[in-house]
């Protein structure tokens, strides 16, 4: 009987286990050795944040997707829609924010289906963490979460190992601190909307101009009680710049020293055909 | 040592390691032989320096923290420090290295009085100088693990700002910053400088006051008492410690973590 239960257990075990299988690992450790380069995960490199202000929260982001040091995408969406009152920036590697923001939203959904009512900020938050904590950090996500539920506005910070923050104003990513400093310097509660605005576009800004894994643009997108404004983009910071040159040559520029006739295709004929047998 | 051959091995001459050798010889001896190493990192050290050239002068400010780790061991030390009349330098990294410097710069000083002649080097001669030094020694593998920010005037009177690395990076700018300032202050600094280039000396003070009050709220290895140095055409100054006003009411309000 103690055979039959370990091997129940087992079972059990087998099938109720998530997280990534690590068999990979030594073969990933063997081909690194012989020098084998792996690709780079695509990052965001970004500059996310959030603050409260009297009547809701504002999010903003930067829009610079980049792989390595190339930017790979110049105008990607960071703030991602998790319920029609609750919205998630997310920085880290794309892939995992993307798919993270995606499988919560679903899971709002079916929750507000289920219970009938307006979903929670707090909900996603618990999804959320307990999702990234099962993962112990290999899941590359860090989030910037906010919403106006029914108990009013909410702002959090979820961290790629599953750690959570409620606070009043946040930043995340690699231009976070550049964020940070901006808001520490002007941050004031029940601000008015323009001034919140103004405060996050130059949060983003700072983390744009001064950190370089962030770029172009600035999205904002506001939540208040009942209604969302999604500002995409909010200001155009990075602009092309118009070409100084014309790099067309005018018509004759090239000396012609002598033309032959073209031949058309139909002109030719067939001296000698041999087809080959497979 | 001592191959032990099996019979049927082919004894072939095989690359001898002479390290190896030489610690074999020297085992019994107590003592290991190995090649000089200068395994470095800063013990005592002082966080971001900050430095704005305004058209009037240049403003440095440092705060007067030497940590020991993560323990805030000297709450008292000077990291500015005026070299001669038309240069104040600024020390992040290691205290030690930074006091050896200071000790050369002032011995040049005093060198430059004895000539008699008046004439005293200037900031881009003393930024030069650090340069030379600074990347010398990282050459060797043996670097004075500072970062230093040279702020003053040049023989024109015009102010000067400039920055070394210990690797011999160097470069002159209108703001410079160490360390974590240069994620945090820095940002603010920029800023400062383009909405208001033509802002004078006192604007420039004020504009550091707030960036060590953002670094005191976000930099760990942070103090609230600072000094701010100041070469202008009048005066060549460090001022005594001073405070920033913080505001903790962020926290007033218990919030946990959801």
């Amino acid at each position: 009987s103690n055979f039959i239960i370990k091997q129940w257990y087992q079972r059990r075990v087998v099938i109720t286990a998530g997280g990534f299988s690590f068999d990979n690992c030594r073969r990933n450790a063997f081909m690194e050795k012989q020098g084998i380069t792996f690709p780079t995960a695509r990052k965001t490199g970004t500059t996310i944040c959030g603050v409260i202000y009297k009547d809701g929260v504002v999010l903003g982001a930067d829009t610079r997707a980049t792989g390595g040091s190339i930017v790979c995408d110049l105008n990607c969406e960071k703030i991602h829609y998790i319920a029609d009152n609750i919205y998630c920036c997310g920085a880290g590697t794309a892939a995992d924010t993307e798919f993270t923001t995606r499988m919560v939203s679903s899971k709002m959904e079916l929750l507000k289906l289920r219970t009938g009512r307006e979903g929670r900020v707090i909900s996603a938050l618990r999804m959320l963490k307990q999702y990234l904590f099962r993962y112990q950090g290999y899941i590359s996500a860090a989030l910037v979460l906010g919403g106006v539920d029914v108990t009013g506005p909410a702002l959090y910070t979820v961290y790629p190992h599953g750690s959570t923050d409620k606070l009043p104003y946040v930043t995340m990513g690699s231009g976070s601190l550049a964020a940070m400093s901006v808001f520490e310097d002007r941050y004031k509660l029940n601000m008015e909307e323009e001034e919140a605005k103004a405060l996050v576009c130059d949060a983003i800004k700072a983390g744009i101009i001064n950190d370089l894994g962030s770029g172009s643009n600035v999205d904002i997108t506001v939540i208040r009680k009942g209604e969302v404004e999604v500002f995409r983009p909010y200001q155009v910071v990075c602009q092309k710049s118009q070409r100084q040159g014309d790099y067309t040559f005018p018509r004759g520029t090239t000396v012609v020293t002598n033309t032959t006739e073209m031949v058309p295709f139909s002109a030719l004929q067939v001296t000698d055909e041999e087809v080959m047998e497979l | 040592m001592a191959a032990h051959l099996a019979s049927n091995e082919l004894h072939l001459p095989k690359y001898v390691n002479m390290k190896e050798r030489v610690a074999e010889f020297w085992k019994d001896e107590g003592t290991t032989v190995s090649p000089k190493k200068h395994t470095m990192q800063p013990i005592v050290t002082g966080t971001s320096v900050l430095g704005i050239r305004t058209k009037e002068g240049v403003v440095i400010a440092a705060d007067t923290l030497g940590s020991y780790g993560s323990l805030a061991r000297f709450r008292d030390i000077q990291r500015l420090m005026k070299v001669n009349d038309s240069t104040i330098i600024g020390g992040f990294g290691d205290y030690a290295d930074f006091q050896f410097l200071m000790k050369l710069l002032r011995q040049q000083t005093i060198d430059d009085e004895v000539v008699g002649d008046g004439v005293y080097r200037d900031a881009p001669a003393i930024h030069n100088w650090l340069r030379c030094v600074l990347y010398n020694r990282r050459t060797k593998f043996n670097p004075l693990w500072n970062t230093i920010v040279v702020a003053g005037k040049n023989y024109g009177g015009e102010p000067y700002l400039g920055y070394v690395d210990k690797i011999g990076v160097a470069f002159e700018e209108k703001t410079v910053a160490t360390g974590f300032g240069s994620y945090i202050a820095l940002p603010m600094m920029r800023k400062a400088m383009d909405e208001n280039p033509d802002m004078g000396v006192e604007e420039a003070k004020a504009v550091l006051k707030r960036c060590l009050r953002v670094l005191f709220y976000r930099d760990c290895r942070s103090l609230n008492r600072f000094q701010i140095g100041v070469v202008s055409a009048g005066e060549t100054s460090i001022s005594e410690p001073m405070s920033a006003d913080t505001d903790w009411s962020i926290g007033a309000n218990p919030s946990g973590y959801e």
